[in-house]
């Protein structure tokens, strides 16, 4: 089953650029004889470039041109133009972009009713092309920032649109959030607007902080530069790095951050691609996530960060990796999971481990988790044999918990103190299409999904009654 | 008389396979410390059964049909049986797509099932006409997922539909209690009320108990799947290889799944089957162990009224009711576990001699049926899988009346709030369906408690 990547702005596209390279690595570690499988053809054509590398592609036999399943959208050249003219040229054709020159400037409106409006024909008719390439399309993502114009105003006009043209293909969101020191003064009424269109029409969205992500960054520096005993770490087990990778390129600023969300889009959709014991599709992920439908936001953590080079050091232990998953430290948002309610959690296990050592860190863990009355049991999980590059073992954590609220409920505030003050308006206004009640409705959305966080969070602690049961007529 | 098999879904194929790889390696072990002429008998029996031989190679191919709704694991068995050497799947007898079932019942049994259906009954019915004489269906499947559980339940709906005469066992995977799949219980209740309208029997193996057997009775430290399938295969190979029944002349029985029935299930209200196989030990200690049958046999039965799941941890303080006392369930002493009917088998050395008197004891049953006719037992001379004696248990009693209260208990739980309702819904499964089910369910509980 496919998936389809759509990247959309300039932070998308960046972290969309690491994804393809990290995705081309993993699977040339993986498949040594060089045929095109099940596994490659969940993210990439398989293209005879003599005839055009126009068909659908090759099905089976020998790898001849891969060529990324994807969509690029930006309305700034810069980045784009940056992947087409680097090593990772080869796997995009012109047909997957769709670029323009002068950016949003930051505007939400500027990307959703502006660009939405011109390029929307454009996009079906490229998404059409690229879909009936698919043998059988299961999911699309899309990779964006919030805080920007084209990423977050295009990309959920991209999202709207998906709904509309295959309403049956589940839409996954990795959506990068500002942080309150955004230098986008802007950025949370983008983020507003653009959190409306995800909780109407995304299935799921794995947000992802900034910080987070730089303080992942910081961590696996200062182990590094420690120079403690045995500190020496295999180079391409690093979940920020991009060595080993199948096109080298030179390391650029963020690239350590995006390679974070590149492996986390890797790991979640592990278990589609590889073969294990039990595996964990990515309608299985939406199914057992979402008990109600907008509460659709997961908490993301990745372990381990990195493995140890050095053989006579002994392999972190595997509880330890459970462990990990469920400190701050791995997680990529800035959220509080422990102090708050799971409705429920996903945990992905790659490579060499089994049953036994799931069930009993499940066991192990849970008493210090707090699950809703109605989901005391509630834990989703897969086994995939294939570790990632680097690693003997690894484990993505996917929680759906009430600790989203407080990022949300920032979020609103910072929303209100432009808002109020009227900061900015005209720029929104003035574009066609754009009302004020685009934003009113914007944060009554935000402050309705609030109020769902917060009547879960009252029945926490509170005795537990369970329903009496059906009675039957002996 | 031949049993073609469905295997359903990623538990229900990769169990199938270790089945098959199960039975094979029986009859091409050792001889089986009987005589060569009942050895050679065992071996045709059982190829009959489960097996056709290709032509020219004359390598059995098992009798069965592979369904998912995606590909990697039905391309993975098909692969690993041909690997074997000994047996392997008649490589045209699966049917496979891209997109799984998301874990959704209501995907599995809406969607997949009605759009599917033809191609998937075309291949049974192929695999059906194959058979000199049908013996019946046995499906594999969990309750857990989507596929083997959805769709599962709607292909048993249709065997039931095109094999009116034929006999339907469905073997169900009951998940591990803490969880594999969040919403596991809403799928195991409309699972399990579906195929209860359909299927002749459903035989349970419960995860945590298999579990439970891998980690104290085999010593096993990190347990995979498969060797939790392992176990099941064994214990199902304990119950499906060749054996006399007490009726049958000399010879195998003929209709295994019919003499099962017959004995198991005498009421369509009661048709909860559990399965217990002893000994169970770890293979690398089956040459310095010895068993005694009355010692095997007085396990089997204390297993039974005290509901114990494995020969270790028996609770032996449990005792049947004093005789003569009435049947009234309130009556009976706590945690006995009374009995519909009960089926013994037995394989290996002097099974002849075996006393199984204290199996037809009236105190253990219900008052309906004649003792008499509430048990039956099976023996072969032949020793199954390296084992010198075996002996399983398949009983129609209480043995699953609390783990069904509880997983009813937390689905109803989870329905009250109406969590991952919009799921089902998305796919035609209302919250009407749910309360059929859940009253489907109840009604079995309430029957097995007052028994």
């Amino acid at each position: 089953a496919v998936s389809l990547p759509f990247a959309v702005g300039q932070c998308g596209n960046q972290v969309g650029c690491r994804f393809w390279d990290l995705a081309l690595r993993e699977h040339a570690a993986v498949n040594k004889k060089g045929i095109y499988d099940e596994a490659l053809s969940s993210f990439f054509r398989n293209v005879d470039t003599r005839s055009g590398g126009d068909g659908p592609g090759i099905y089976k036999g020998k790898i001849c041109s891969l060529k990324a399943r994807a969509l690029l959208i930006d309305m700034e050249e810069g980045v784009v133009n940056e992947i087409l003219q680097g090593p990772l040229r080869d796997v995009f054709d012109s047909k997957q972009l769709i670029t323009d020159v002068s950016g949003s400037g930051n505007n939400w409106a500027v990307g959703h009713k502006l660009y939405g409006y011109q390029y929307r024909e454009n996009i079906v008719e490229k998404l059409r092309k690229t879909a009936e390439h698919c043998d059988c399309l299961q999911c699309f993502f899309i990779i964006h920032s919030m805080g920007g114009g084209t990423g977050s105003g295009l990309g959920t006009f991209v999202l709207n649109l998906l709904e509309d043209e295959f309403p049956e293909v589940y839409r996954f969101v990795t959506s990068v959030y500002p942080s309150g020191e955004d230098d986008v003064i802007t950025s949370p009424y983008n983020s507003v607007l653009a959190m409306k269109e995800l909780n109407e029409h995304a299935d799921c969205v794995l947000p992802v902080e900034n910080e987070s992500l730089f303080d992942i960054v910081n961590k696996i520096n200062q182990m590094i530069n420690s120079g403690k005993l045995g500190s020496t770490v295999k180079q391409n087990s690093l979940v920020t790095s991009s060595a080993g990778s199948v096109k080298t390129h030179q390391e650029k600023p963020f690239d350590a951050m995006n390679n974070i969300v590149a492996n986390l889009l890797l790991n979640l959709t592990s278990s589609a691609r590889f073969e294990g014991s039990l595996n964990m599709d990515l309608n299985e992920i939406s199914m057992n996530l979402v008990p109600f439908p907008r509460l659709h936001y997961l908490v993301s953590s990745l372990t381990p960060l990195y493995t140890l080079a050095d053989v006579n050091v002994p392999s972190r232990r595997l509880d330890q990796m459970f462990s990990d998953a469920f400190s701050r430290d791995h997680q990529l948002i800035q959220a509080d999971p422990k102090h708050s309610l799971y409705l429920a959690c996903a945990l992905l296990v790659r490579g060499n481990v089994q049953v036994s050592d799931l069930r009993r860190n499940i066991e192990r863990l849970k008493p210090s988790l707090h699950f809703i009355s109605w989901n005391q049991e509630g834990w989703k999980t897969g086994l995939c044999s294939v570790p990632p590059v680097g690693h003997s073992h690894s484990l993505l954590a996917l929680a759906n918990n009430t600790c989203v609220k407080p990022t949300f409920i920032e979020l609103k505030e910072r929303f209100m103190k432009l808002y109020k003050k009227k900061a900015h308006l005209h720029h929104y206004l003035q574009i066609d299409g754009m009302e004020q009640s685009c934003f009113s409705e914007a944060v009554s959305s935000l402050s309705d999904l609030i109020e769902e966080y917060n009547e879960l969070d009252a029945t926490k602690g509170g005795p537990r009654t369970d329903p009496s049961r059906l009675k039957i007529a002996v | 008389m031949s049993i073609v098999t469905v295997q359903l879904g990623q538990c229900g194929n990769q169990i199938g396979h270790e089945v098959f790889q199960s039975l094979c390696s029986d009859i091409h072990g050792t001889h089986g410390l009987c005589s060569r002429e009942e050895n050679q008998s065992y071996q045709d029996a059982c190829k009959e059964r489960f097996f056709w031989e290709e032509e020219g190679s004359g390598v059995p191919v098992a009798r069965a049909v592979l369904v998912d709704m995606e590909p990697k694991v039905i391309s993975q068995t098909l692969s690993m049986a041909a690997r074997s050497g000994c047996w392997k799947y008649n490589h045209q007898s699966h049917f496979c797509q891209k997109q799984g079932s998301g874990n959704n019942w209501a995907n599995g049994y809406s969607v997949h099932g009605p759009r599917h259906k033809e191609s998937i009954m075309d291949l049974v019915q192929k695999e059906a006409e194959r058979c000199d004489r049908l013996g019946g269906f046995v499906t594999t499947m969990s309750m857990a997922g989507g596929t083997g559980s959805g769709l599962g339940a709607f292909v048993t709906q249709c065997l039931r539909d095109a094999f009116p005469a034929s006999f339907i066992l469905n073997h169900v995977i009951w998940p591990y209690g803490t969880g594999e799949v969040i919403v596991q219980n809403y799928n195991s209740v409309l699972t399990l009320s579906h195929l209860y309208r359909s299927a002749d029997a459903l035989l349970v193996h419960q995860n945590d108990v298999i579990h439970k057997i891998c980690a104290q009775l085999m010593n096993i430290r990190h347990i995979s799947f498969r060797d939790v399938n392992q176990v099941i295969a064994h214990q199902l190979g304990s119950v499906f290889q060749p054996a006399h029944s007490a009726q049958g002349g000399p010879g195998y029985s003929r209709n295994p799944l019919g003499d099962l029935m017959e004995t198991l299930v005498p009421h369509p209200e009661f048709k909860m089957l559990g399965l217990r196989n002893i000994p169970q030990i770890a293979e690398s200690s089956l040459p310095y162990s010895t068993f005694s049958w009355p010692g095997l046999i007085k396990h089997l039965r204390q297993m039974l009224i005290a509901n114990a799941q494995m020969e270790e941890g028996i609770d032996w303080q449990v005792r049947p009711p004093p005789a003569g006392s009435s049947s009234h369930s309130t009556k009976r002493p706590l945690h006995f576990n009374t009995s519909i009917a009960n089926l013994v088998i037995l394989r290996g050395k002097d099974v002849h001699s075996v006393d199984l008197g204290s199996f037809q004891d009236p105190s253990l049953y219900t008052s309906w049926l004649n003792p008499r006719d509430a048990w039956s037992a099976w023996r072969t001379p032949r020793a199954f899988n390296k084992y010198e004696k075996s002996a399983s248990l398949v009983s129609n009693s209480q043995f699953l009346l609390r783990p069904l209260d509880s997983l009813v208990g937390k689905a109803w739980n989870m329905f009250a709030s109406k969590a991952y309702i919009h799921q089902y819904t998305k796919f035609g499964i209302e919250e009407e369906d749910f309360l059929d089910s859940f009253t489907t369910l109840e009604q079995v509980i309430s029957s097995y408690t007052t028994l």
